[in-house]
């Protein structure tokens, strides 16, 4: 993005875990791994002075545009985040490729800001492998893919981090494992976790019976933009808590058969429920959804994801037929501010992006809009 | 499940061993909130730090007060839950294992991944990554452990992910021609 002949994203198609297929779709919106790597010699990021985080920077660029990555076809974009607007590094969070806490600069101490050298490397056109550089630790891969892929995206993060081992040496204890800046992601520096969508469960009232068999397995329980975001629109994100002490495929493990499978059970069950039972009421709060987003004037980011994820549960059960769980997902993102301006192709203040969300919603869902599937 | 405390329903779950005995406290969130017992899955390192270390803060001999390469103060992590830097985990070592034990349920040892360098440059250079015979058998030994659980609780999947396992970290072991065979491919 600092380079303008570079690679760029296309903002409405590619990403792969947009795509709202996989497995168990219907209830799992996403799979995510991400490891946390140092390197040796160095100070953690914290503790780093500006010129040993330019260095590591400089070091850890260069490998992961040397070695590329992504597969083949794949292009690697670099974005030097130090040199970027609000707007773009706001974009990225948006579209999960990296923290808040990485587009401000700030580290949990309350040191740095946006001037720090840090970075960003997304593989195009799909995005489903990026790496943070100089995060709260050097390295924090993530590979990201629609519906319930665990297995598949560890394959593809510990090749990933195989890869960039070539070039890179790690700061690695036989006791700790790999040494991370805050010793919660000690050992295996693996964080597996899953973006779930339980309106059914919510409706019925069970999401302290998910909540509690969660943390009874110490996975923790996030929203949507995942650390301290609150469940907005039934989407909840479950991740293992620890890192020490089993191997990365055992935490993986945990979360795919032991309590994936049960929350999913749950959801499904309750989804049945209501079409078994209370088929007038799930209707009718779907439908009031939809003619919400097709009558709106003036919609907030958190209204939007109400309404969607009301949709999307319309959708998944049948009772709206000509939408693409496709749609809904792409209308999930474009609702966010930083995406709602760049597709209107201006900055807006709040008042005119709640209008201008509204309307967007409104047109790709009309009747003859891009979101609806043509009858025939 | 209602609450130990009142009348609420119990969301809270929390199970410590004391001396050897098993404790089980079911509470609502009020109620635990009063305990001084983290709501959320997972307790920050913040809350770990607060509540464990500074408890323990009268047995806690007064050493290792700053890392000699970093010169992070120990207080310091205290305040930001943050390390300085990779030779922190030495320097702090014998404050931050109990810390550790208690944030990754009770684990005390890295299993699983291992940088590859582990495999190159022979024998020598592995042992200087991943450590020597004694801190192989404690992870053989954490691995079979986790293997007789699997086998118990009837996971088969993950029974046979920990065989996977435990045959790798066997082949790790040093002997005549201990080449690349930690990880599937050769080096480029
Ligand atoms: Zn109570
Ligand atoms: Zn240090």
């Amino acid at each position: 993005m600092n380079e303008p002949g570079g690679p760029r994203p296309v903002y409405e198609a590619g990403t792969e875990w947009l795509r709202g297929d996989g497995d168990a779709a219907d209830v799992v919106m996403s799979s995510r791994a991400r490891l946390a790597r140092n390197l040796a010699g160095f100070p953690f990021v914290s503790r780093a002075t500006r010129e040993q985080r330019q260095r590591v920077l400089d070091l850890c660029r260069s490998r992961l545009l040397a070695g590329g990555f992504g597969g083949p076809g794949a292009q690697v974009m670099w974005v030097d985040l130090a040199e970027s607007p609000t707007i773009e590094r706001t974009l990225l969070v948006e579209r999960h490729l990296m923290s808040q806490q990485h587009s401000r600069g700030k580290q949990s101490s309350g040191s740095g800001g946006a001037e720090e050298p840090r970075g960003l490397a997304v593989a195009l056109p799909d995005e489903r492998l990026s790496v943070m550089v100089n995060e709260e630790d050097h390295l924090r891969l993530q590979c990201i893919r629609s519906g319930l892929a665990l297995e598949a995206v560890w394959a593809e993060i510990d090749a990933l981090d195989d890869s960039l081992e070539q070039g890179l040496e790690y700061a690695y204890s036989p006791r700790w494992g790999y040494l991370t800046g805050c010793p919660t992601n000690v050992g295996s520096g693996a964080r597996f976790s899953v973006m779930l969508h339980l309106p059914a469960l919510r409706m019925i009232g069970n999401i302290e019976k998910v909540k509690r068999a969660a943390a009874d397995m110490s996975l923790a329980v996030r929203g949507f933009y995942g650390e301290g975001s609150d469940a907005a629109g039934d989407f909840y994100q479950i991740s293992n808590q620890t890192t020490l002490g089993k191997p990365e495929q055992v935490l993986l493990d945990n979360l795919q058969r032991e309590i994936l499978p049960k929350v999913i059970e749950y959801e499904r069950m309750a989804r049945k429920t209501l079409i078994d039972k209370r088929r007038l009421q799930l209707e009718d709060q779907v439908c009031r959804a939809v003619g919400l987003l097709g009558a709106a004037r003036l919609l907030t980011t958190e209204e939007s994801m109400q309404l969607l994820s009301q949709l999307r549960l319309g959708v998944v059960t049948g009772i709206i037929s000509d939408v693409e769980p496709k749609v809904v997902n792409q209308l999930m993102l474009l609702a966010q501010p930083a995406h709602l301006q760049r597709v209107i192709g201006r900055e807006m203040d709040q008042e005119h992006r709640r209008a201008a969300r509204a309307e967007l919603i409104r047109s790709r869902l009309s009747r003859d809009g891009n979101g609806r599937v043509p009858k025939g | 499940m209602k609450c130990d405390q009142c009348e609420q329903e119990a969301t809270v779950h929390e199970v410590t061993i004391k001396s050897g005995k098993k404790v089980e406290k079911h509470l609502c969130e009020a109620c635990a909130k009063k305990q001084g017992i983290a709501v959320q899955a997972g307790m920050p390192i913040q809350e770990l730090l607060n509540k464990y270390v500074l408890a323990q803060a009268g047995t806690t001999p007064a050493k290792a007060a700053a890392c000699p390469s970093c010169s992070l103060a120990y207080t310091e992590f205290r305040q930001h839950g943050l390390l300085g830097c990779p030779d922190c985990y030495k320097a702090f070592e014998g404050l931050l294992g109990p810390l550790l034990e208690r944030a990754h349920e009770g684990a005390t040892h890295h299993v699983g991944k291992s940088p590859r360098r582990a495999g190159r440059g022979g024998e020598a250079g592995a042992e200087s990554i991943t450590g020597g015979p004694k801190e192989r058998a404690e992870r053989l030994s954490i691995l079979q452990k986790q293997l007789d659980q699997a086998v118990r609780a009837e996971q088969y999947e993950k029974a046979a992910k920990l065989r996977d396992e435990i045959r790798r970290e066997a082949e790790s072991a040093p002997p005549p021609a201990a080449k690349a065979r930690r990880r599937k491919e050769p080096e480029a």
